[in-house]
């Protein structure tokens, strides 16, 4: 491997024809690297690009305009059966009419592999996935969870440089969907293939990923580490996507270093925070805090980012308590973790009651309205 | 050049259906538009085409003819006419019959035990998978004036000391009625069946549970519910017996003449390709007009097909 | 629970129907026995083997005995011959029509083409007109083409070109297309392109995907398209009775010929020996199937 990156997308745009005979671009001018050996996530809700983008990997589609290129070569109309990256179907796909062994010996078939030399490495790959003995089986004798690390094996056993995962976990349960992810994980870290993920799952893409690419509406809105993704959101919608956040609408009104302070007309104050969006003087800005990161007091414990607001409604979840409240008629909503464990509903905050809000700046983040 | 085959999505499609086209331009848009022409011509000597433009096969279908009594220069003859109605109204009778004795049977089968269905089912192919001309010369030897039928009814006659006629069945309009229902049946039996055996049992229970009698719930749930299936049977019962010419020849003889019969006549003996033609067609649109406003109320039926 | 399904009403008229279904074929089998030559009455079964011997219109001795028909049927030339053609056109037009259905099966199902709409009104139409206007149709178009053909190369005595074995299969086809395309498209409805892009995926390229994974997924509406072309081509007569000619005989053409002039019992026997082998293939299929489901 000597190219600089595993896949690359170069003002990529795929456009289809809608039933009424307009077009739309399910991947709109779209630029991404990433990186060999990466676990890479596309993340996003149905209709964002993130399955069309990955198919354009694989070859099951080609690009309207831009280039697509797998380890330093531009793919163009190369067909799937060319190009040295492997999918993993988010129906699995395993072929009915042939059992296990079959399956996973189809694809070294194709590359006219002597028979020993398939015997092997289906015994090997059967082993990573820890379905060993399962040769004889046909598809419709494995459950869901077996189903799935088939296709993995089938996948895997080609030893391609770049496997693609089109939400695979989909059709498992809870328990299991966080037993595989595990092992996911490992699998890829232990043979050092780069994985592109595609997801909806959020906590999923988080937890796996060495890097995020959020979508909406076929354009990426950020890529970072799961971390830059979820501290660091760089526009509203990513903040607003990812986990949960407060916004607030203002103008800039000073710059200093990192720092800047915005004026919030809904609550006629000043607020500051972490200028990340780089936004200028006399500029709109979106203030966002997540809900984690708000402390209530019940009273006013710093001169500035300091608001306060009446309890509206509370949720107690267990471990924490959502907390909604007016603040001058803005809705704010604040996680806090249940630190005491008092049997009396009062002490968990109560409808009406008054409390100070405590913004911290490191935790206020400026971004540009767009 | 592989390369833009594989590009080209269209082109492919367009490869794969081509020898079926092809065919099917070849025999079946070509004879039609043939017929077309020739119905349109005049008979020649020998019952060759004389090509031409005139409507004259068709005026005579409709029964304007000029070849009258009394000296008319020009009159009515029904006799194209009532053939055409005695062929839509046996078509329409057939598949009223057909469907009145296939439903209980295709009821009977669709509620019958998982394990019998089949068996059930075979029955009913069975007799159809023998050949068509051989069913109707079944019935040649039930209705005939010394056949089984009449010999069982005087057997019985003499057993209970009355007088006897035997019953001059075979070549009469009821003998062809019976003679096409019997043909068609199994064409009605297996769609409804189908069509019934989707019905989930829930559905039964449900109505049971809201308060439905046996015959309400037949009436609301089970009939609108198996109406693919009786469509779908119709069209596959209604068209044949518009132009089927064998059950009338055998069972009608010269009494019965149907649609069909005419039409292979004026090819055969009567050497008018010309007129046969022009019935063809007409027959042939007609078929099309019924089953347009059939299926336009009714639907059309394919998943029935496709069982 | 179904509250109709013990109801008297509807088992009796089952029973009825299946009798009514039945009896005919019974009286077909029963006479295929008969003493008489006439047939027009049954006078019992033929009572001795031994010597032919007859006494006016019976026949009281036969080598074969009581199966005596059937080996005047087994003599019988023209029925081997008509035999055979059913056969041989039945298998060919089987062949032909489900390959080139299958492929425009396909071709509908999966593609979009500019003569798509079409395509798909020229197979529909055989299926909603009555059989004879096609058959009136093939037959002009030959008659007018091969009297054309035999004019412009002045061809004579054998040479001429005429109706036949082959028109009767190349029509056989056509009348077999349509249907088959509609079974086969049936299947593909319901079927998952994500198998085919997994063999894709894998390294086959469209050729083998085919072969190797759609063909086999699609095999059981295929074979079901095989089986009712096979099925419409034997038991056709319409069609075949405009488009054949001498030495093109098929059975039921051959039954039907049989049936216009005497009737001896040997078209009983002819139709006995039919009715027994559809029931041996019918059984054959019902093991098979059992077997599959395991």
């Amino acid at each position: 491997m000597n190219a600089e990156y595993a896949v690359e997308f170069r003002d990529v745009v795929k456009s289809f024809r809608t039933p009424e005979g307009t077009h739309i671009n399910a991947v709109d001018n779209v630029s991404l690297h990433i990186r060999n050996g990466e676990f890479f996530s596309l993340l996003g809700s149905s209709g964002c690009g993130k399955t069309t983008s990955l198919r354009m990997i694989a070859g099951f589609e080609w690009p309207t305009s831009g280039e697509v290129y797998v380890e330093g070569k531009a793919m163009g109309h190369t067909p799937p059966f060319q190009r040295p990256v492997n999918t993993v179907f988010q129906n699995y796909a395993l072929f009915q009419h042939m059992n296990v062994f079959s399956n996973l010996a189809f694809g070294l078939e194709m590359e006219k592999a002597p028979r020993a030399e398939i015997e092997k490495r289906v015994q090997h790959v059967l082993e990573m996935v820890k379905l060993t003995g399962m040769e004889r089986r046909l598809p419709r004798q494995l459950s869901g969870g077996q189903q799935q690390r088939i296709a993995l094996a089938r996948a895997l056993i080609k030893l391609p440089n770049v496997l693609l995962l089109d939400e695979p976990l989909g059709a498992l349960d809870l328990k299991l969907r966080k037993e595989m992810q595990v092992e996911l994980k490992a699998i890829q870290q232990k043979v050092g293939i780069t994985f592109v993920y595609v997801t909806h799952d959020q906590e999923e893409a988080l937890s796996m990923s060495d890097r995020i690419a959020v979508m909406s509406q076929g354009v990426v809105k950020q890529i970072g580490t799961p971390i830059e993704i979820y501290e660091r959101p760089s526009n509203r919608f990513v903040a607003d996507f990812i986990g949960e956040s407060n916004f607030l609408e203002g103008t800039v009104k000073s710059n200093e270093g990192e720092r800047a302070s915005v004026f919030v007309p809904s609550l006629n104050a000043e607020l500051i925070g972490l200028n990340t969006g780089n936004v200028s003087v006399g500029e709109k800005a979106i203030l966002s805090i997540r809900p984690e990161k708000i402390r209530l007091a019940d009273k006013k414990v710093m001169n500035t980012n300091c608001i306060e607001g009446t309890v509206t409604n509370t949720t107690y979840i267990g471990s924490d308590t959502h907390v909604y409240l007016d603040v001058n008629g803005m809705q704010f909503k604040v996680f806090e973790q249940n630190k005491i464990s008092s049997l009396d509903p009062q002490a968990y905050y109560t409808r009406g009651q008054k409390v100070w809000l405590s913004l911290f700046p490191e935790n206020t983040l400026v971004l540009a309205e767009k | 050049m592989l390369k833009r085959l594989r590009e080209n999505k269209s082109l492919q499609g367009t490869l794969l259906v081509s020898p079926t086209l092809l065919w099917m331009i070849v025999l079946l848009i070509i004879p039609l538009l043939l017929t077309l022409v020739v119905s349109f011509g005049t008979r020649d000597a020998d019952g060759g085409v004389i090509y031409g433009f005139s409507f004259h096969n068709y005026v005579r279908l409709i029964g304007i003819s000029n070849d009258c009594p009394d000296g008319q220069a020009i009159c009515y003859n029904p006799l194209y006419a009532e053939i055409l109605w005695r062929s839509l109204s046996l078509a329409f009778n057939t598949t009223v019959l057909v469907i009145l004795l296939a439903y209980p049977l295709a009821y009977f089968i669709a509620r019958a035990h998982p394990k019998r269905r089949n068996t059930f089912l075979m029955l009913v192919l069975v007799p159809l998978w023998t050949n068509f001309v051989i069913r109707v010369y079944a019935w040649m030897m039930l209705l005939r004036e010394q056949g089984v039928i009449n010999g069982v009814l005087g057997w019985i006659a003499a057993r209970l000391g009355l007088p006897f006629e035997p019953l001059e069945m075979l070549y009469t309009p009821g003998a062809v009625l019976v003679g096409m229902v019997y043909e068609f049946l199994p064409f009605m039996i297996l769609p409804i069946f189908t069509s019934l055996e989707k019905i989930d049992n829930s559905l039964y229970e449900a109505a049971a549970d809201l308060g439905a009698n046996p015959i309400r719930t037949f009436q609301r749930v089970t009939l609108p519910l198996s109406m693919p299936g009786v469509v779908a049977g119709t069209i596959l019962v209604f068209i044949p017996v518009m132009g089927t010419f064998i059950v009338s020849d055998l069972l009608g003889g010269k009494q019965v003449i149907l649609v069909g019969n005419l039409i292979q006549n004026q090819f055969l003996s009567a050497r008018d390709p010309t007129f046969g033609s022009a019935a063809s067609l007409l027959l042939m649109i007609m078929t099309l007009i019924v089953t347009y406003f059939y299926t336009r109320k009714f639907g059309f039926g394919e998943e029935i097909v496709a069982a | 629970m179904n509250p109709h399904r013990r109801h008297p009403f509807i088992r009796i008229t089952a029973f009825l129907v299946y009798v009514f279904l039945y009896a005919p074929v019974f009286i077909l089998v029963l006479y295929a026995f008969n003493a008489s030559r006439i047939n027009i009455l049954f006078e019992g079964f033929i009572p001795s083997f031994g010597p032919l011997q007859t006494d006016g219109s019976l026949v009281t001795q036969s080598p074969c005995g009581p199966f005596h028909w059937f080996c005047e049927l087994s003599r019988n030339r023209e029925v081997g011959l008509a035999a055979r053609n059913t056969l041989t056109i039945a298998f060919i037009s089987t062949l032909v029509s489900t390959l080139i259905g299958t492929m425009a099966a396909i071709a509908i199902q999966r593609y979009n083409f500019r003569l798509k709409a079409f395509s798909q009104i020229s197979l529909y139409i055989p299926i909603v007109i009555p059989e004879i206007v096609m058959g009136i149709g093939i037959l002009i178009l030959f008659s007018q083409l091969f009297g054309l053909l035999n004019g412009a190369f002045g061809l004579e005595g054998d040479a001429r070109l005429s109706m036949g074995l082959g028109t009767v299969i190349v029509s056989h086809i056509a009348f077999s297309v349509p249907f088959v395309t509609l079974v086969v498209q049936a299947r593909l409805a319901g079927f998952d392109k994500s198998f085919e892009e997994a063999a894709m995926d894998l390294g086959a390229n469209e050729l083998v995907t085919f072969w190797r994974v759609t063909l086999p997924m699609i095999l059981p509406g295929v074979l079901s398209g095989a089986l009712l072309a096979f099925t419409l081509s034997l038991d056709d007569f319409v069609i075949t009775f405009f488009t054949t000619g001498p030495g093109a005989t098929t059975l039921p053409i051959y039954v039907y010929g049989l049936l216009r002039r005497i009737i001896t019992p040997q078209v009983n026997a002819l139709s006995t020996v039919w009715i027994a082998i559809v029931l041996a293939a019918v059984l054959l299929l019902q093991r098979l199937q059992a077997r599959e489901a395991k």
